[in-house]
């Protein structure tokens, strides 16, 4: 039986579900490379989080696109489930205010045709205001879709790794490539910070930074990646105007619409705006008032009421990696042998990122000749952290009795108790994250994404990291800095002896 | 079915900060079975971590740190013998009927089921945000409320940053400056959006002028850059209605953005049970004894209203155990009629909301602009007294006698007047 190396570039949604995908496979020893601390910090983190249905997608000029979002919005359904992966399937409303905007809606009722998207249909005032009660009454109709849902991609992107993890896969944190080597027509590794890795194959679903990648290697040289930012006004989960289903705006030549949704914490969320930013601007994630005072007016032709200004909780914006001519670039390369190329892959990606792995495996297995062999215990399933919140008093009870932990309660907005925490960081630890930081704990447990923002609650996640990893309170890592800069007396200390205080 | 712990009592105070303490040690003393509850490992909230004097001028007659404080209260507690719990979480509250309300607690060993005739609800504020007061940019580490950064430095030993600006200048921002400064660091401005100092101005005095720190009037900082950390803001001047005013921006380079840009009261739990609210402070609206609009459920300290002193949180404290005490007696407080508290000109806030004529009273009033020279007055009971100054930062204290308020009728107003211009 031959074995096989496989390096994939990037342990974002894309990356993640390739890995699951090969971790099946008995002779493929996968590793899962990511540049940053941790996993999904790129393309993933910050977007729509919703997983359509596939009637956007034009089956003529998008084919792939249109036929992997409908089979990924299918997988997902399993996915969340094997993996418990916090997700809802509540339908989407394609609202239009005008005959204009009614007319640019019903192509997406002939998409839904000819891609075979069940139960798209357009629905009129009063049944619109039935499906949805928040939404504005001036709205004529909109174009119904069921099939489309609601998933947390950050914990998404964890579940699925630490799944990987579980099942072979080894990830490889803060190891950036710069290099693909190829020797005789062949890659046979990728160059990092951290030394050579070998591999047979080599994944390339490095996100913002696949083009780069991808030059390296010599293919499709005329492929780069222009960024596209997207904003975002997170609400407070104590706002009561709470779309049951998503809403958006009907989509124009120049956006895919302003979505109204509720995330799956419960939260309100408005989003995005698309703005193209220049090729070099790759970490260019700031908010611009422009930008949220256009979620302003556009949520305003959506919902009834706008929620008021004060109850914002937090702006943020995500990069998307907008290929030319919105065409993913999905392929395996003879030449040199063993690359793969997953690129581009913007919206719809998070959607069919399920459907994209079962794809590229098809790609590998016909261009390179691939013989495999299934693990015949490969683990399906991956259990979330048990968590306090959203549960009744005797279970929490229950659970206390269990751990004293969940009896001591960190974050007050989000009721995130210390067993929740010490969880988070034994699970970092066991997918290989080597600095823990804070933002990957809020990530994993929601402690510091309520109301306060952490101002509560950072210090003693903090602390916490400080204790299980022996890493000095100061030198904790929140984000990408340190939460300070030293230590109070330390510094005193340190002035007197030089005789400078 | 369930086996949670249950436990009576007269009266549950929540939060275990100078008003909950304040409350348990007064309900304590009156008699009445207590138990104070605190989220933290330790009880004495917010003054626990304030190293610097200003605590207790009124209530002690004395000059003391926040720390100094708070611990003549621990001292009080053990004396009398007050019952507490520390890490103790409160999940929810349940309003059963008029007389019994049930206090669902998670603690280390398993979740308390308490019942009560009353509540006394101290939890404090929390800080306004970042993204509340609509800076925009990015979203680098080095960006702290101003109380974290206190909780870094004074409590866990850790310096925040090293090039200091800090955004809003109430007393927390001032404070903080001068805390900074003290541990070397350097504090580039303290930016203010109002056109006047939101601090007290003996705080002005000693925290910004004697350590040479500039205040930025009628300024906002409208963004933030920075790649792994904070590396500049952007600040501009704003006109009369807090607008940018266009080409006057200029960047600050720094490493660290403290916000210090308010207080909210914390209302999070009372706001489940549709209690009544003041948009004017954030809090809930109360009589004269602290009790909210439900029944038998009072509050007291920064939950109630943002106050300038510790020393008042204290007294609101006392106070709602006193409202607890007369609640429990009576079945409820007795007033024949609750008249309100209107606000008059120039007064932005007042508590409390009603009163009832029977009781003397304490009004604390804050304005809604400075000014000069002026009379507060209450029209409707004959009250008048000159102040040389009034600041939005200041809170107006007014005691009203029950007699003085038994001539109310309908209502009292609160209002500012200036003195008539002698040419």
């Amino acid at each position: 039986m031959h074995r096989y190396r496989v390096a994939i570039v990037g342990a974002g949604i894309i990356g993640a579900s390739i890995a699951r995908i090969l971790s099946m496979y008995e002779n493929i020893d996968v590793s899962l490379i990511e540049k940053e601390p941790d996993v999904g910090w790129g393309v993933s983190k910050a977007n729509t989080a919703v997983i359509h249905p596939g009637h956007e997608e034009d089956p003529k000029s998008y084919p792939l696109r249109a036929r992997l979002c409908k089979e990924g919005n299918e997988l997902w359904r399993e996915w969340v489930r094997e993996l418990d992966i916090p997700a809802k399937w509540p339908g989407e409303l394609m609202v239009f205010t005008s005959d204009e905007e009614e007319k640019a809606a019903e192509k997406y009722i002939e998409f839904a045709k000819v891609n075979k998207v069940p139960g798209v249909r357009v629905v009129y005032r009063e049944e619109l205001r039935a499906l949805e009660p928040t939404v504005n009454p001036d709205a004529l109709g909109a174009v119904y879709a069921p099939t489309a849902g609601m998933i947390s991609p950050m914990e998404a992107v964890i579940a699925i790794v630490e799944n990987a993890v579980e099942n072979g896969v080894k990830l490889f944190t803060e190891t950036e490539v710069f290099n693909v080597r190829v020797s005789a027509n062949r890659v046979i590794g990728v160059d990092t910070n951290r030394g050579f890795i070998e591999a047979d194959v080599v994944i390339n679903a490095a996100g913002l930074y696949a083009d780069k990648i991808s030059n390296v290697v010599g293919v499709d040289t005329w492929f780069f990646i222009k960024p596209r930012r997207g904003e975002y006004l997170l609400f407070d989960e104590d706002v009561d105007i709470k779309p049951t289903r998503i809403l958006h705006t009907v989509p124009t030549l120049v956006t895919k619409g302003v979505y109204v949704v509720t995330t799956v914490h419960g939260n309100l969320m408005i989003g995005p705006t698309a703005e193209d930013l220049p090729v070099d601007a790759r970490e260019a994630t700031l908010t611009t008032r422009e930008g949220l005072e256009y979620l302003w007016r556009e949520a305003g032709k959506i919902l009834k009421v706008l929620p008021p200004r004060s109850r914002v909780i937090r702006t943020f914006a995500g990069l998307r990696p907008e290929p030319p001519n919105g065409q993913w670039l999905i392929k395996a390369y003879d030449s040199p042998w063993g690359f793969v190329n997953v690129a581009g892959t913007r919206s719809p990606g998070l959607t069919a990122a399920p459907a994209i792995a079962l794809h590229v495996l098809e790609q590998m297995r016909s261009v390179f000749d691939l013989r495999l062999v299934k693990k015949e215990k490969w683990n399906p399933f991956r259990k979330d952290i048990v968590r306090v919140r959203n549960r009744s008093i005797e279970e929490i009870d229950r659970l206390v009795e269990t751990n004293p932990d969940y009896g001591e309660i960190l974050c007050y907005c989000r009721m995130v108790s210390k067993a929740e925490v010490v969880e988070a960081i034994k699970r970092m630890k066991a997918i290989g994250v080597k600095t823990i930081t804070v933002d990957g704990i809020k990530f994993r447990t929601y402690a510091g994404m309520g109301k306060c923002q952490g101002s509560f609650c950072r210090w003693r996640v903090a602390l916490l990291v400080s204790k299980y990893t022996g890493v000095p309170l100061e030198s904790v890592v929140v984000k990408r800095g340190s939460y300070g800069v030293g230590d109070v007396k330390l510094l005193l200390r340190g002035r007197a002896a030089k005789g400078q205080g | 079915m369930s086996n949670l712990i249950e436990e009576r009592y007269d009266v549950v105070v929540i939060g275990g900060g100078p008003a909950g303490i304040a409350a348990a040690i007064r309900a304590t003393e009156l008699g009445l079975k207590t138990i104070l509850l605190e989220n933290r490992d330790v009880l004495g909230g917010i003054p626990l971590q304030c190293v610097h004097p200003g605590f207790g001028l009124h209530y002690f007659k004395e000059d003391l740190t926040g720390t100094q404080f708070i611990h003549r209260f621990f001292e009080r507690m053990e004396r009398i013998g007050v019952e507490y719990i520390t890490s103790a979480h409160v999940h929810s509250i349940e309003y059963r009927d008029y007389m019994e309300k049930v206090v669902n607690t998670i603690t280390r060993k398993g979740v308390l089921r308490l019942y009560s005739k009353t509540i006394i609800y101290t939890v404090g504020a929390r800080e306004r945000t970042l993204f509340e007061i609509g800076v925009v940019g990015d979203r680098p580490d080095g960006i702290y409320t101003a109380g974290e950064a206190q909780t870094m430095m004074d409590i866990y030993g850790v310096l925040p940053g090293k090039d200091v600006v800090i955004i809003g200048s109430g007393d927390v921002g001032l404070i903080m400056a001068r805390r900074f400064a003290l541990e070397g660091a350097r504090v580039k401005a303290v930016i203010e959006i109002m056109p006047y100092p939101g601090g007290l101005m003996r705080n002005v005095v000693q925290c910004l002028r004697d350590f040479n720190i500039p205040l930025l009037l009628s300024h906002a900082v409208i963004s933030i850059a920075g790649k792994k950390r904070v590396e500049k803001v952007t600040v501009v001047k704003v006109d009369e209605g807090f607008r940018p005013i266009p080409g006057t921006e200029f960047e600050i380079a720094c490493d660290t953005v403290v916000i210090a840009a308010g207080l909210r009261p914390n209302i999070d739990l009372l706001e489940r049970l549709s209690i009544a609210i003041d948009p004017a402070t954030g809090g809930p609206m109360v009589n004269e004894l602290l009790e909210t609009s439900i029944p038998g459920i009072f509050v007291a300290g920064n939950a109630l209203v943002i106050n300038d002193l510790a020393d008042y949180v204290v007294e609101q404290g006392e106070k709602a155990a006193e409202g607890a005490k007369i609640f429990i007696e009576n079945s409820g407080i007795p007033a024949e009629e609750w008249k309100p508290v209107k606000r008059g000109r120039n007064i932005r806030l007042a508590i409390p909301h009603y009163i009832s004529g029977e009781r003397s009273v304490t009004i604390l009033a804050r304005v809604a602009k400075p000014e000069q020279r002026v009379f507060v007055e209450v029209p409707e009971v004959g009250y008048k007294t000159f102040h040389m100054a009034v600041r939005p930062a200041e809170m107006i204290r007014l005691d009203l006698s029950k007699d003085a308020l038994s001539k109310a009728e309908k209502s009292v107003t609160i209002e500012v007047k200036p003195i008539a211009y002698r040419a």
